[in-house]
């Protein structure tokens, strides 16, 4: 009888490591420097570990495709919050990796209270990388209207221009931001081992929980999380201001390249603090940095005038919103990688007309796994595969193949990882770059010239990069 | 490949369907008797409509089917109609909010999720709205619609049950809750939950107990609620109410049950509320909104209304078994391999159509049992057999206008 487990990277990795040694499973592959994503026990032959996203655990427990898993306990109410009934099993609290949900409220833009939030007939926007507890409190709190931004990170920069509340995480520790105050506390949360219903109730899984149960140990001492930016309250931005938005992360430096080729001076970018709010030289221009794939949802929304992203982004958000005013201002031709169809090696496919037919033969569908959710379904849908599922994954999506899922749609720059991965590409769906992008209307607006000169000496840039 | 339905989901047969028209039918004859007009509201809707303080309760806001729609880059959401009542008070207020009173019906599908996927989570309703008016006749007008199409549809052991928002309400501003706490203690008591009350401090005995004396005593007539009255005069106002609609029913000999703790599930409710039900099964069910529509944004309309739950109803019905034979319909036998012959079937089929008759080509083997005659097309003079099934008798016809006569005349 094999047992199958998933096991956290990021954040609890060291410390799930260490406890993992304690309880002598065997896995010592499991290791913040591993390179591999599947592991064995070298203890118990039938143990078979995985290396995931801390957020996927929780799915790929529920589904049943592992009997256990550790993750952080936000995570499990994150699903829960939505899909009440899944068939999770909380067994222990780990005791370590600990931290709270808020729900914030900028301090600047002061007086929304929660008790005057549910006469409020404006609508209230909440981001948050916790979409559906977001939506939980909204509902729970009775706010008449209410939208959340589901984002892949940086929530705490969105007050108070870009939306009125934030639901944050922060690690034990970890000092709030002063400029944010909080209006509820959500949750505590800390490392739980959770466990898939039937598993619990059919395997006997005692031997491995109680073992790791059993491996207690002082925590390590913590590292103290870096101070996140504290930056001056920001005034709001004048109405004719154009908003500017950069992208965190490893797109950072090539950003910071062409900005410079721009003449475009923004001072603390990419910043050593997390600062998330640098200063510009261009006149009646505000920058926020926050994640290219929350991009696009913000320009079309009506938050952001320009952004800096990836065209995958970009086409992700319009498969979704087909009317979506967001639309590609320039190419900035860096950054270029391919949105390609992976399959395992192993499979006897070799093009979408193989793949429909592997669809059309299996009771339960083809599994497709994406970062890229509306750009894998939409694939599905125009290759015609008939039953599917999309997995959405939150990065290392090239470890669900093939036990996890059937089709990755994936961005590859060379083809190495892939290959690495006992994986092939059976399709190329688009080549993205990075790209400038603004809102269909934008150039006819009060700021279009603004925008129109920006646009420019973006240009100006990256041709003379050719 | 195996196709199934979604869970939840249900297939209406052509059976149940003869039921379901039956039903629909009956429904819309008796508001239309009481002068009720009939609308049609989209399936979606914003969910926000939803979500204030006074419509849904939030654990039935919990188990809507919301979702982002193709341009839904504002992160609002829209959702699948959870409800009859507030799409109806959106179109007013949209659409009618100028002719003061309206009368409005509905027959809709409504999506709320339930866990087991044993229930249905799509369910229809046909229900009345009166906008406009703040009437005890308006309350009991509806009462009597309700209880009117019920009684066309042959249901039987039907029970009334009254209940009033407002008593619960005054009741708990009594108790010395926060606005929050009463809230969430009428969300808890309108999803049942009677026992709610047991965990209240016991420093608010006194009205805690004339509280759950109320939810407790189901009573046939409106003297007990006179003793309560003298008890609390708070109360007296939603009390008054109720017993001027229990006692304008009673006089039209109308029986009834004064129960307290029956009115559950929706927030809307300001005044009284009824519920019918009949061994058990809650068949349905409505009340007085009066705060509803400004809350939404509009004027200051008072309403009320009600809905039968049709899946429930359908349970109860048999379909009408039909007559024997019917003269009118007709089946046509023409040879499907000869053009020139199911031509002239089909011109046929044409003209029984448009002389009032039900007139079918023959397609498969069999000939349903239901109908009176057949007619045969032939090669040859004369061209049109005809076989009396009732009266077991044939005859022949040379054109379509003879088969008629000998039909008009032979079917009388």
């Amino acid at each position: 009888m094999s047992i199958k487990i998933a096991l956290p990277k990021g954040r609890l990795l060291a410390e799930t490591a260490r406890r993992l040694q304690l309880a002598d499973l065997g896995l010592a592959g499991y290791h913040p420097k591993t390179r591999f994503y599947r592991l064995t026990s070298e203890r118990y032959p039938d143990l078979f570990a995985k290396i995931f996203h801390e957020k996927d655990i929780p799915i790929q427990v529920a589904v049943g495709n592992y009997d256990l898993g550790i993750c952080g306990l936000d995570w499990v109410e994150e699903l829960l919050a939505k899909y009440p009934s899944s068939a999770l099993v909380k067994i222990s609290d780990l005791g370590y990796g600990e931290g709270k949900l808020y729900m914030m409220a900028s301090r600047a833009g002061g007086a929304l209270m929660l008790k005057d939030a549910p006469a409020k007939m404006d609508t209230i926007r909440i981001a948050s990388e916790y979409p559906n507890l977001a939506e939980s409190f909204a509902l729970s709190h009775r706010l008449r209207r209410f939208s959340v931004f589901p984002l892949w990170g940086g929530a705490e920069v969105y007050p108070p221009e870009n939306a009125e509340m934030a639901l944050v995480s922060r690690r034990k520790g970890e000092p709030l931001n002063n400029d944010l105050v909080p209006l509820s506390e959500i949750m505590g949360f800390s490392a739980f081992l959770i466990a898939n219903r039937t598993s619990w109730e059919e395997k006997d899984l005692s031997e491995i929980t109680s073992a790791i149960e059993r491996a207690v140990l002082p925590p390590l001492a913590e590292e103290t999380p870096p101070v996140k930016s504290v930056a001056t309250p920001v005034p709001y931005p004048a109405g004719d201001t154009v908003r500017l938005a950069l992208p965190d992360g490893h797109q950072q430096p090539p950003t910071r390249q062409l900005l410079d080729k721009a003449g475009i001076r923004v001072d603390d970018y990419p910043s050593a603090s997390g600062n998330r709010r640098p200063t510009t030289s261009l006149a009646g221009v505000s920058i926020k940095v926050i994640r290219p794939q929350d991009m696009p949802l913000q320009v079309a929304n009506g938050n952001f005038d320009l952004a800096i992203t990836g065209r995958d982004w970009l086409r992700e958000h319009v498969y979704q919103f087909p009317s979506s005013p967001a639309v590609e201002l320039l190419d900035l031709k860096s950054g270029r990688v391919k949105i390609v169809a992976v399959v395992s090696q192993d499979l006897p496919v070799t093009d979408s007309r193989d793949l429909r037919q592997l669809s059309n033969g299996g009771e339960s569908g083809l599994r497709v796994a994406s970062e890229y959710v509306n750009i894998a379904d939409k694939y599905a849908r125009d290759n015609h595969l008939g039953r599917y599922r999309v997995v959405p994954t939150w990065g290392a999506s090239e470890a669900f193949l093939p036990e996890d899922a059937d089709l990755l749609i994936e961005n590859t720059e060379t083809g190495q990882t892939l290959a690495r991965h006992k994986l092939k590409i059976i399709d190329n769906l688009f080549e993205s770059t990075a790209c400038l992008i603004g809102r269909k209307d934008g150039a006819s607006s009060k700021k279009g010239e603004k925008i129109k000169a920006i646009l420019e000496m973006l240009r100006d840039a990256v041709e003379e990069f050719k | 490949m195996r196709v199934q339905r979604c869970k939840g989901m249900r297939d209406l047969s052509p059976a149940e369907m003869k039921v379901f028209g039956q039903l629909e039918s009956i429904f819309r004859d008796g508001c239309l008797k009481w002068g009720y007009e009939e609308v049609r509201t989209p399936t979606i809707e914003s969910l926000h409509l939803f979500t204030s303080t006074g419509t849904l309760t939030p654990g039935m806001l919990g188990r809507v089917y919301s979702f982002l729609d193709w341009d839904g880059w504002s992160g609002e959401r829209v959702v699948l109609r959870p409800d009859g009542t507030i799409p109806v008070a959106r179109f007013y207020i949209d659409s009618m909010a100028d002719k003061g009173l309206a009368k409005l019906f509905y027959i809709t599908n409504t999506f709320i999720f339930e866990e087991t996927g044993k229930e249905n989570r799509e369910k229809w309703q046909g229900g009345a709205e009166l906008i406009g008016v703040n009437l005890v006749a308006a309350d009991v007008e509806l009462v009597i619609l309700a209880l009117e199409v019920l009684q066309s549809l042959g249901i039987k052991g039907v029970e009334l049950r009254l209940s009033h928002a407002g008593v619960i309400r005054a009741l708990l501003t009594r108790l010395g809750l926060s606005p929050e706490e009463q809230a969430t203690l009428f969300d808890q008591i309108l999803e049942g939950n009677t026992r709610a009350l047991a965990r209240l401090k016991p420093g608010d005995s006194g009205q805690k107990e004339a509280l759950a004396l109320l939810l407790e005593r189901k009573e046939k007539s409106t003297r007990f609620l006179r003793e309560v009255k003298a008890l609390s005069p708070e109360l007296k106002r939603p009390l008054n109410n109720l017993i001027e609609v229990a006692e304008l029913l009673e006089a039209l000999g109308y029986d009834y049950l004064i129960d307290i703790a029956s009115g559950r599930g929706f927030e809307y409710y300001t005044g009284v509320i009824f519920q019918l039900s009949t061994g058990n099964k809650k068949i349905g069910g409505g009340g007085r909104y009066d705060a509803l529509i400004p809350l939404m944004g509009g004027k200051d309309v008072p309403a009320s209304g009600f809905a039968l739950y049709l899946n429930q109803l359908m349970k109860l019905l048999k379909p009408k078994t039909e007559a024997k034979t019917s003269g009118k319909k007709i089946l046509i036998k023409a040879k499907a391999d000869r053009p020139e012959i199911l031509k002239e079937g089909f011109r046929l089929a044409k003209s029984l159509h448009e002389a009032g008759y039900s007139a079918e080509i023959q397609l498969g083997d069999e000939a349903p049992a239901d109908l009176r005659w057949i007619i045969e097309i032939q090669d040859k003079a004369p061209r049109f057999m005809l076989t009396d099934r009732a009266k077991k008798r044939h005859f022949s016809a040379p054109s379509v206008a003879e088969v008629q006569q000998l039909l008009d005349k032979e079917s009388e």
